[in-house]
């Protein structure tokens, strides 16, 4: 399994535990990534409001660095796999834009057919790699461990852009791939919901309270921990989550792990390495239920 | 085929919170939600409290949330949700108060819709023929004109959601999805005259800015106004009207000028960018996060792409093109 690799700025940001984590995971699983080292951000939603354009022409132009390697895309972002889905969605729907935009990647010899696999790392856990290898590769099972899944909004909608037509399943993939690895998923009704991450500056105290929400629903439900496949969802729930708890007038302390520190753990690799003492909110209750030392 | 509805009733009179209560039918495949709720009620339990009319998608008085999500209970095949023997979960919209079972008041939705001012405001002297509207102009405005004011937007809105959650009181919540479809419909309109104050009152706390971009409202609207992009179009449409004194256009700003120098989003200096840098008042809460970020090495020098010159170009000569 060989994909071009787009890390997101994230992880290569404020998340370098996720990029840590990715690397030594894939590596374990047998994925190889050829890192993109030359794509931009996707501009996150952000740039498309205000030059949708340019949004478009780079991110076409990672598609298309993608393509002239012949590989597949694969992300480790929900907000990324957004992004790009839809963006992709775009060109294969309207022709006549792709070729403008395939005459500004000429000027770098670059061409996008339109044709393109952009999958995020949990696509990839389920689709590629498949649920049964998955399982027989857990050296460390994640018994004891009530897991809360949060998906984050891109990598769910809008679901007709998102091959949800194809894969109806990917948004039950993130409970699939926990009880895969030997924990108990937490059902909860705000994991298909907003972290509220978007609007930290904008509106903090509704961001906050967005989080808080969720974070203490799943708590209340019995979550040990929650992961996510996206990294913007984990600032707003591991990073604000001190904030949060003061928005909301009570403590939380719920751990936030990204899915593949999760996958790491039941794969036996060690959690310094994927630097799981690199969080804001300790992940030592998850370590310790698994009696495994940070 | 068998299946089970798991309505939520409530009843104002009867002193009772709200419940549920499982309905087993036989339902024929073409059944709809809201053929088996009528069934119910003339059938079964002529106590069942629901609203519709139409029951072809074109009122918009069936909207209740059918597992979990906004639908026209007109327009949501059974046969679509479960198989044999399954069970279908619906209760009435969220982020407004329920009247009784199923039936929600729609006045925070309808006051919403008021506040934007929803008619044409021309300005001049009374035209001598009618105004020919050039076909673009309205193709564009199709769109958010195919709204039937059903309320599923707000019904899912995630804003909202939390804004009532944290007790904001519902006339000080922000206008949410329809209400700002609906002013992108005017604001776009060639034969209105007040796009400035209208995207500059648009632009104030509770408008446009405080969408948080969840897609919620594409996902849910049964007739693609897809709402969320008409908000991101009123963005660009404030931004490029001159109307930039707030955090949201220098968030927008802070990534666009990140991408341009490194290729990459660089995210230490987008809260203080966006809040801007002297901004005690909105800076010091933020402190705390800061500090804490620093402490786990989470704030690092920005990651940069390689060649990102080539980025830089291509940022260059679009926004030249978006100038002219």
């Amino acid at each position: 399994m060989r994909y071009a690799f787009w890390p997101g700025c994230v992880s290569r940001g404020a998340c370098p535990e996720l990029f840590e984590a990715v690397v030594r995971v894939s590596d374990r699983l047998g994925i190889e990534m050829i890192e993109l080292k030359e794509a931009s951000c996707t501009g996150a939603g952000v740039l498309s409001e205000q030059n949708p354009e340019l949004a478009d022409t780079l991110n076409g132009r990672t598609f298309a660095m993608a393509e002239k390697l012949g590989l597949p895309l694969m992300n480790i972002c929900s907000t990324c796999q957004g992004v790009q889905g839809r963006i992709n969605y775009k060109f294969q729907n309207d022709a006549t834009y792709l070729s403008r935009i395939n005459e500004r990647l000429a000027e770098e010899g670059l061409h996008y057919s339109g044709n393109l696999e952009i999958k995020n790392f949990l696509w990839v856990l389920v689709e590629d790699v498949g649920l049964d290898k998955l399982r027989s590769m857990v050296v460390r099972p994640l018994r004891g461990l009530n897991i809360a899944p949060f998906y984050g909004c891109y990598i769910l909608r809008p679901s007709k852009e998102l091959g949800y037509a194809e894969h109806p399943e990917r948004g039950k993939y993130l409970e699939k791939v926990i009880e895969v690895l030997g924990a108990e998923p937490v059902d909860f009704y705000g994991k298909s919901k907003c972290c509220g991450f978007p609007i930290v500056t904008m509106n903090r105290r509704n961001s906050l309270a967005m989080a808080g929400d969720h974070l203490l629903e799943a708590k209340s439900k019995g979550a040990d921990a929650m992961v996510t496949p996206c990294p913007l969802c984990h600032l707003n729930l591991d990073a604000q989550q001190p904030d949060a708890a003061g928005i909301k007038g009570q403590p939380i302390g719920l751990p936030i792990l990204h899915l593949p520190q999760l996958v790491g753990l039941a794969l036996g690799i060690d959690p310094e390495a994927m630097r799981l003492n690199n969080h804001i909110v300790s992940t030592e209750a998850v370590t310790e239920k698994l009696k495994v030392k940070v | 085929m068998q299946v089970s509805l798991r309505v939520r009733r409530f009843d104002p009179e009867s002193n009772q919170g709200p419940y549920y209560q499982t309905y087993s039918m036989d339902a024929p495949d073409y059944y709809t939600v809201l053929d088996a709720l009528i069934h119910i009620r003339e059938e079964t339990d002529g106590t069942l409290g629901l609203r519709c009319s139409c029951r072809s998608a074109i009122c918009g008085s069936c909207a209740m949330r059918i597992d979990g999500h906004a639908k026209l209970a007109c327009k949501t095949k059974i046969i679509d949700l479960t198989a044999d023997g399954g069970e279908v979960t619906v209760e009435p919209v969220g982020n407004m108060p329920v009247v009784k079972d199923l039936i929600a008041d729609m006045k925070p939705f309808w006051d919403k819709i008021r506040a934007v001012d929803p008619w044409l405001q021309p300005e001049g002297p009374e035209p001598e023929r009618e105004y020919v509207v050039p076909n673009e102009a309205m193709q564009d405005l199709a769109g958010a004109m195919n709204c039937i004011m059903c309320g599923a937007c707000v019904s899912d809105c995630t804003v909202l959601e939390a804004e009532l959650n944290r007790g904001v009181p519902v006339e000080k919540t922000w206008l949410a999805p329809a209400a700002l479809a609906k002013a992108y419909r005017f604001v776009g309109d060639p034969r209105d005259d007040h796009q400035y104050d209208r995207l500059e009152k648009l632009s104030d706390s509770g408008g446009i800015w405080d969408c948080t971009h969840c897609f919620e409202c594409i996902e849910v609207c049964p007739k693609g106004v897809a709402p969320m992009d008409r908000i991101m179009a009123l963005r660009d449409k404030a931004v490029s009207a001159g109307i930039t004194n707030n955090n949201g256009t220098r968030h927008a700003k802070a990534f666009h000028d990140s991408i341009k120098a490194y290729g990459r989003l660089d995210e230490v200096t987008l809260v203080p960018k966006s809040v801007g840098f002297f901004n005690i008042r909105e800076l010091l809460p933020q402190m705390p996060t800061g500090l804490r970020m620093l402490k786990a090495g989470k704030l690092r020098l920005p990651h940069k792409a390689e060649n990102k010159k080539k980025i830089k170009q291509i940022v260059d000569s679009l926004d030249k093109e978006q100038m002219e």
